[in-house]
């Protein structure tokens, strides 16, 4: 697919000064804005616009490039450090990661995040390399049948596979999918749920609720005496970043091959790919894992696949947008308006024309992943002075990311204060040990769900088969509607164990006549 | 006090007018002394964005002062909108509105008339074209429609939600050609990108759009571009046909994108930001920027880009009865 000479020439393109330069720089912007809690890496990505105006076409896409990579990967620190995720796909296994860190392995989960994304980047851009073109014709056969049930298999990965207690993790589900909807409506071009508030019309977004549910309900924890402390790294010992890594690469290698070829699978459809792939590998993970019982404890095996699916869906992300112009994220669109802008117009005729650029981009996401490892190195270092800062220093700056990040997402103080109240019922809901984390993937996912279920209607003229109609489709949907069955026999089978307590009917309480009005 | 309002309607006039002169005269003087707000309604990256941006650095040349683009997204482009016309009116919140500015009063839609605004002035106006797919048996845009009208409700057209502009351009052109609205079959998308997928994925048949974002599948010949729903044709894509010459009906319904602010900005500085974005619309740079994107440069003053707004809102008003939206 890809010649030598083409390989050779693009190879000679990046190894230039300026391009080499913008990937360091990239590298070194993206790992302090993504361990900053709260800020993203779209938002990374956004304020590098402007710079791009002044770059030639290569050096600039080379800085989104390295800097997103980084970003995504650096938002794991905040993640496993305060639990503040820096992604909607890392929400996945922050709690996983947190609970490393209060096992007092920081400097362990730290480097496993690290080394496995690298990993999963690698063999993600190798992977593209090879099969690039024909990876997109494959994607752009999806349609609406197929996202939705796509949409589907994510949400029951979440709901029955991911969480230790399938019904709660169902309730936190369908309260993420809830909230989704408010807004405008997009079919009808109706508000819902918005009480008369312009705000309330863009929806709700996730980036503050996610910041809430996980960063607020912590400190809110904490106020209140339960939080568990963390330890502090011993005093005099040296953190060794990386130490132990192989041992688990020969522990685990086939979480890493399944994660890194789900994440470059899943990553490839555009629209729903990035934020899934995550999910769906720590699911995947934890229901073939020969000790299941250990995910959620700060357990790697789990974090291993997620986190290498993560970066492997972060470059074949790029493709549908590289060879159809149809972007998957708003990462992938701010960089195919970059390459617009630079005269370099995504499409096949760029494949044809000049296969050296896209080439060259591929071989930008090697090197940005190759830099996580001595990055990586520094930031492990100095994460461990993040750990030994006083709990009183330390709320209050958690605390001001969180605001600064909420605000940042719309610019407004509707962020803010969704994120306060988020945190308040992220707070209630653990306290009662309903998982947090699914919330967050039906607040993503519920629009996905809605609008490709209702697209796919209108398509199908309101016939529910069409659901079925189109081969991957109905593969699909036999995967799902058999997921969903055989969960449902297992459960009938299976004896119950305890009786259900009889409902007294005091218990309820209905609403004294007069009191409704 | 009571006062009759007749009699001292003049008199109030006269303050009214002293006090926004005053306040006019300060802001001539000294105008832009800060930073100046750009609101864009639309997400970072975008096209919108993309030309806010090169915009705003044009003007911050030409005015010494920083033009802060912000992205305020959200509900169709509403959220932004009305940050623009909840701004004050002084010359340091500005906005770059697109044509739903005029759509939302007429789709029930509180918040955002095209009464709300000080127009500054346009920089940019692109047709929506009609995309079908590679394999589509028809090789022109006739050939469509007439498929469409022996049987409107089996082709599947998509580009926007339901009541957008894309929706609004695809039935005003059925309607013009007597085919009733009614019963197509309007898919409701978010945008064009997925649009494009669901018709490469061959689900759907009919994508308008602009040429623009149509471009690199239809270089894939997985898509072509029958024509331009449009009254002329356009410097980018000569080749492509018009509907209106195609069929002889009158319908161009043009997404713009251009500078205003709220209401009642002092009119000085309406003034002098109109010269300088004529200024940037002339300048090399800026124009070479723009048809890099395949976006054209389409400037009008403030007197003629708030006439084009509300035509707009006028004829949109009327497509949207046709498809059974207008409210």
């Amino acid at each position: 697919m890809m010649s030598f000479e083409v390989l050779m020439q693009a190879l000679g393109n990046v190894m230039q000064l300026g391009v080499l330069t913008a990937i360091f720089l990239g590298a070194s912007y993206g790992l302090f804005v993504g361990a900053l809690p709260g800020l993203t890496a779209t938002m990374a990505t956004a304020l590098l616009v402007p710079v791009t105006f002044y770059l030639d076409p290569l050096p600039a896409v080379a800085l989104i490039v390295s800097s997103t990579a980084m970003a995504i990967t650096a938002g794991d620190i905040p993640g496993a450090l305060l639990r503040i995720p820096g992604t909607p796909a890392s929400a996945a296994y922050t709690d996983e990661a947190y609970a490393m860190t209060r096992k007092g392995k920081a400097s362990e989960v730290l480097s496993l995040g690290f080394f496995f994304s690298a990993i999963g980047g690698l063999v993600g851009a190798m992977v593209l390399l090879i099969t690039g073109p024909l990876l997109a014709r494959v994607s752009l056969n999806f349609s609406s049948f197929e996202f939705f049930w796509l949409a589907c298999l994510g949400l029951l990965t979440c709901a029955l596979v991911s969480s230790s207690t399938p019904a709660k993790g169902g309730v936190s589900l369908t309260l993420g999918l809830l909230v989704s909807t408010v807004g405008l409506d997009i079919t009808t071009g109706q508000p819902r749920f918005t009480f008369g508030s312009v705000e309330l019309f863009g929806g709700i977004s996730f980036i503050p609720v996610m910041i809430g549910m996980f960063a607020v309900s912590e400190v809110l924890r904490g106020f209140s005496g339960r939080a568990e402390v963390i330890p502090h790294p011993p005093k005099g010992e040296v953190y060794h970043p990386y130490r132990g890594m192989f041992s688990l690469v020969k522990r685990y290698p086939l979480s890493i091959l399944r994660g890194t070829s789900l994440g470059a699978a899943i990553g490839a459809l555009p629209g729903v790919g990035g934020d899934l792939a995550a999910w769906i590998a720590y699911g995947v993970s934890r229901r073939f894992s020969r000790t299941p019982e250990k995910f959620g404890t700060g357990h790697p095996e789990g974090l291993i696949e997620a986190t290498s699916s993560n970066n492997s869906g972060l470059s074949s992300a790029w493709i549908p947008a590289l060879v159809f112009g149809i972007p998957g994220d708003a990462v992938t669109a701010i960089a195919v308006g970059v390459l617009f802008m630079k005269g370099v117009a995504p499409g096949p005729r760029l494949f044809v024309e000049n296969p050296s650029m896209p080439t060259a981009i591929i071989l930008c996401f090697f090197l940005a992943n190759l830099l996580l490892f001595p990055l990586g190195y520094i930031a492990i270092k100095a994460a461990r002075h993040v750990l030994s800062v006083p709990r009183a220093v330390i709320v209050p700056m958690i605390l001001v990311c969180c605001f600064i990040g909420s605000f940042a997402v719309n610019n407004t103080m509707f962020g803010v204060w969704t994120m306060l109240i988020a945190g308040v019922i992220g707070y209630v809901m653990e306290r009662n040990q309903y998982p947090i984390a699914p919330v967050i993937l039906g607040l993503v996912l519920g629009p996905v769900l809605e609008r490709n279920f209702i697209m796919s209607m209108q398509i199908s003229h309101g016939d529910l088969l069409g659901f079925f109609e189109r081969p991957v489709s109905a593969v699909l949907g036999l995967i799902v509607c058999s997921i969903v069955i055989l969960t449902l026999v297992r459960s009938l089978m299976r004896k119950p164990k305890l009786t259900i307590p009889e409902v007294v009917a005091s218990d309820i309480s209905l609403p004294t006549k007069g009191s409704s009005k | 006090m009571t006062f009759n309002f007749a009699k001292n309607a003049g008199r109030i006039l006269g303050y009214a007018g002293a006090v926004l002169t005053l306040s006019a005269t300060t802001a001539l003087a000294d105008w832009p002394e800060k930073a100046v707000t750009l609101v864009v309604p639309w997400s970072a990256g975008g096209g919108t964005d993309a030309t806010a941006r090169a915009v705003a650095e044009g003007l911050e040349a030409r005015f010494g002062q920083p033009f802060n683009v912000v992205n305020r997204t959200g509900g169709g482009g509403l959220v932004g909108h009305t940050a623009i016309v909840q701004g004050k009116p002084d010359g340091y919140t500005l906005g770059v509105i697109t044509i739903e500015s005029a759509m939302y009063a007429l789709q029930g839609l509180p918040g955002v008339t095209p009464e709300d605004f000080t127009y500054i002035g346009r920089f940019n106006a692109d047709p929506i074209a009609v995309n079908v797919r590679a394999d589509a048996p028809y090789d022109d845009v006739q050939g469509l429609v007439e498929a469409v009208k022996s049987d409107p409700s089996a082709l599947a057209a998509s580009g926007a939600n339901r009541g957008g502009l894309s929706h609004l351009a695809w039935v005003g052109l059925l309607s013009a050609v007597d085919i009733d609205p009614a019963q197509i079959n309007w898919v409701a998308s978010d945008g064009s990108a997925p649009a494009l997928q669901q018709l490469a994925s061959g689900a759907i048949e009919v994508v308008s759009t602009s040429p623009a974002e149509a471009r690199a599948l239809v270089e894939a010949g997985e898509a072509k571009t029958l024509a331009l729903i449009s009254g002329e044709r356009s410097s980018l894509y000569p080749d492509l046909p018009t509907t209106d010459e195609s069929f002889g009906i009158e319908w161009s319904p043009l997404p713009f994108r251009g500078l205003a602010g709220p209401k009642d900005m002092p009119a000085d500085v309406t003034e002098k930001v109109s010269i300088a974005l004529k200024e940037i619309t002339e300048d090399p740079e800026f124009l070479e920027m723009m048809s890099s994107r395949g976006f054209s440069v389409a400037y009008q003053d403030a007197a003629t880009f708030s006439q084009t707004v509300h035509t707009a809102g006028s004829s949109l008003g009327v497509a949207m009865k046709a498809a059974g939206l207008g409210q």
